[in-house]
Formats: C-alpha cells, structure tokens, sequence
C-alpha cells in the first residue's frame, strides 16, 4: 500500500508510474521508488528464498547492507532491490524461488 | 581506469557531506562516493525536528537540514559518484569503486586520494529470537525508510522491540503513516528513550511492554509474518514460563541499537577498539578524526554511533583537519575552526545519554581504550 495522504509529508506529488514484471506478473508501479518498496506496496514481502533450507527472506535493513532483499533484475542476480529504483520494463524475479 | 583526487569521502550521509563542504570550498579537489541513488544518508527519512540549540538546527526536520546539505554540497564544487560501490581498500590510498556510468552500465574504476574519510554509517543491530528472519520482521530503521522515503507501508499490525529513541520515534511514525501499532516490547524494566518520545506513544494509547522479550514469530501459508509472542522476563532475563501473550501483527520492528560501519577501515588495517557506549568495534581516531593511519580519517556513526547534529559536526571537523593538511587553510584559522567545532560537539554530549558518551569520545581521543 502507498501512503499518499501524510500528517507531515502532505500528499503525494510523485504520481507518475512504470511498468514492471515480477515473476511474469506486470505490476505497474510509482517511478523512482526502490524495487523492494515497490513490491511492498503490491503486498510482495518474500524477495529471495535461502539456498540450502529455501526459507524466504524479505527487506531486513532498507540501506543495502544485509543483502537479506536480493532479487534477479533484469537477468542480473544478487541485486540489492532496496537500494536499486524501478525502471520502465524491469524484469524482477524472486532469486532461488523454485 | 585510474583517476587521481586529492580527498575521497565514502559515504554521502550528514558527515560525509559536511566534510565534502568544509573541503572543496577551500579549494580541495573532492569525490564524494555513494551506493545510493541520492546522497544525504538517513537524513531523509527523519521527518521530526531535531533537538537541540539554534546552533544545531532545532526545530529543523531532518529531511530539510538534509536537502540543505545537498544544495550546499552542490554549491561547494564537490564532485558526487552516486549509485556506486567502493569495493575495497588497498595499498597506497587506492580505492577500487564499481561506479554507475550515466549509461547505467558499471565499470570499476581505482581512486588514489591523498586523504580519505570514511563515513560509512552505522547498520542496526538485532535480536536472534526464533522466526527472527520472517519476512515482516525487519529493523526499525527498515520501516522507517520505507514509510518516510518510499512511502510505502511495510505492514498494517506492528509490534515494536525496543523503547530507545529509535523504537519510540519509529513507532510514532508508524502511527503518523496510519500503522496500527499494538505494542512497544522493552527488557528494560523502564523506557530506554526519551521521555518526550515516550510521551507522544503513550497519549495515543500504544502500551509498553516493560521486563518483556519477543521470544517467537510465526509466518502464514505465504511465508510472511502473522503472530509474535512476547514473554516477560525474570530476574536473571530469562523469559517466564506462562507469561506469553500473542498479537496478530504483519510486521515486527527490532530497534535494538546500531554498530559502527567500518568493514574498510578494518581492511586497510586501522586500529579498531572495542565502546560498547558507542556500539562496539569501531575505527579509532584522534582530535582531528585522523585515524592510526596518516591520511585515513573517519567521521559520524563510523567513528561511534551517536546521532545526525554530531556526525555533521564530525564530518566539519574532518573536513577542515583534511584541508589543514593539505595547506588550504592556514594553521591558525583551521585550529580556531576546529576549537569551535569541538566545543560545539561537547554542547551537543550533555545530559544523561550524551555524557556516556562525551566520555567515551574523550577515552578515544586519549588513547586510553583497551584494544
């Protein structure tokens, strides 16, 4: 969910969208904002699955420190989608889903 | 490719910039290097006003002083890499920087700079209770990124652990963004922060959870978080048996403290000591921010987690000790400059919170920490 209405922020000015695909499914989406807060906002929490035990991991630190959101963008695994912004046809896929 | 500066700052937050500004407007040649799309660190997604006196910008929100410092910046001459990455730290000053090139394609490039500041931030701690890693559970500065900088709400039902500062303010910001916040969990058998923080919470009807611990989170069928269970703790902060209580929420917040970002300091091998009362190992420095390591400075949460106001003043002091140094300014006006600097930070480590900690900068800065 986006907040477009905020006591301190006042309303939303950035209404200008792209358009995205995450596991094949076109999302379209508010430019300019992180990846992992685009799927946030489409109710998207699980970023990647573990490799050994596939237990999913989601956003963790929001700064690209921990890696815990890493996606595979554009074919390009291990991108940090916290500190990466959307761009018009991104391909995003969760990393080691199956 | 190998480009030549004379300072390399590594970190856009509020002591990166400050440094950068201090710097370059004396006529250094400065690169500031940033993984971030934006520079200005964690300024942008403090939305409340800062304390303090005029002198350190109270009243001022966050997010304004950190638009301020990008224009200042801008104005300085400094020259910004955003978006990208400095990878390591080697022999003889060198950088090596994954940069983003205005094509969005990556190149590595090597930095030589005479002096580098390393002002990296801090990184949140946690706490390894069980189903800790649950998408839904995430740090309270994740949230508060989300909420403030992406607009975007990271859950709908949440639950708070920690009553520091960070918890109290996050969990503000929750209720300001329309989170339903049902609870703050603190071990502690009062509230860590401010009782002002505290104050604001408490009126909006949002209950502490004092002697408490989370000791469990369980995901639905998606894998996504859906309870947490508190316990409370007993004398020796173990949890009690038949005290749980369980709360349907979507999201956790951790705001258990935060540590130092030094991993390049500790690279080029500058001498680290142990302060828990600024977050545990750090990069050890003098009056002037000069590590162990002629050239290498450090500035802000990197040189000992306090807050925004310090690391600007931090960075400030870094800046001109670097432009000292390379004899941009004259001995005379830079100590001056720096006396102000130093006497502002003592202002700034007042009160209960900021003794502990003007105590532990004076150990550092003494060479009376235990290595």
């Amino acid at each position: 969910m986006y907040i477009t209405d905020h006591p301190i922020l006042g309303a939303e000015e950035n209404t200008e969208m792209v358009n995205i695909t995450v596991d094949g499914v076109p999302l379209r989406v508010r430019k300019g904002s992180m990846i992992a807060a685009a799927l946030l906002a489409n109710g998207i929490k699980v970023n990647r699955y573990t490799l050994k035990h596939h237990e999913p991991r989601g956003v963790f630190c929001g700064i690209g420190q921990c890696t815990d959101c890493v996606m595979i963008v554009n074919g390009q695994p291990n991108v940090r989608t916290c500190i990466t912004p959307v761009e018009e046809n991104m391909v995003i896929m969760t990393q080691n889903k199956d | 490719m190998l480009v030549n500066r004379q300072v390399a700052i590594i970190g856009g937050g509020p002591a990166g910039l400050t440094a950068a500004i201090e710097a370059a407007k004396v006529g250094a040649q400065v690169l500031i290097i940033d993984e971030n799309a934006r520079p200005g660190g964690q300024l942008f997604k403090q939305i409340h006003k800062f304390f303090g006196s005029k002198a350190h910008n109270a009243g001022v929100r966050g997010m304004d002083i950190g638009l301020n410092l990008l224009k200042e910046t801008e104005e300085s001459g400094a020259e910004t890499w955003l978006n990208s990455t400095v990878i390591g730290l080697y022999e003889g000053n060198r950088l090596s920087v994954v940069r983003t090139m205005e094509d969005g394609s990556k190149k590595i490039h090597t930095v030589q700079a005479e002096k580098i500041l390393i002002a990296t931030g801090s990184q949140e701690n946690t706490i390894n209770f069980d189903g800790w890693t649950i998408p839904g559970v995430m740090g309270a500065g994740c949230a508060q990124t989300m909420i403030n900088v992406n607009r975007v709400m990271p859950g709908t039902k949440a639950l708070m652990v920690g009553s520091g500062n960070v918890g109290l303010m996050v969990s503000y910001q929750m209720l300001q963004a329309g989170i339903d916040v049902l609870g703050v969990v603190e071990a502690a058998p009062k509230i860590s922060g401010y009782n002002v923080h505290a104050a604001k919470i408490c009126r909006a009807g949002v209950p502490f959870y004092l002697r408490h611990t989370i000791i469990h989170a369980e995901a639905d069928e998606s894998g996504t978080l859906c309870r947490a269970t508190i316990a409370a703790l007993d004398e020796k902060w173990n949890p009690s048996p038949n005290t749980e209580q369980s709360f349907d929420v979507n999201l956790v917040c951790i705001a258990a403290g935060l540590r130092p970002l030094a991993k390049l300091a500790q690279m080029y091998g500058v001498e680290h000591g142990f302060i828990p009362e600024l977050g545990g190992w750090m990069p050890l420095h003098d009056e002037n921010m000069e590590t162990n390591i002629q050239g290498i400075y450090v500035a802000g949460d990197t040189a000992g987690v306090e807050e925004a106001n310090t690391a600007m003043d931090e960075g400030r002091l870094a800046g001109i000790s670097i432009a000292q140094s390379l004899q941009l300014l004259p001995d005379q006006e830079a100590e001056q400059c720096k006396a102000e600097i130093r006497a502002r930070l003592e202002s700034l480590r007042l009160g209960p919170f900021g003794e502990r900690r003007l105590q532990a900068k004076n150990r550092i800065v003494k060479k009376e920490v235990q290595l």
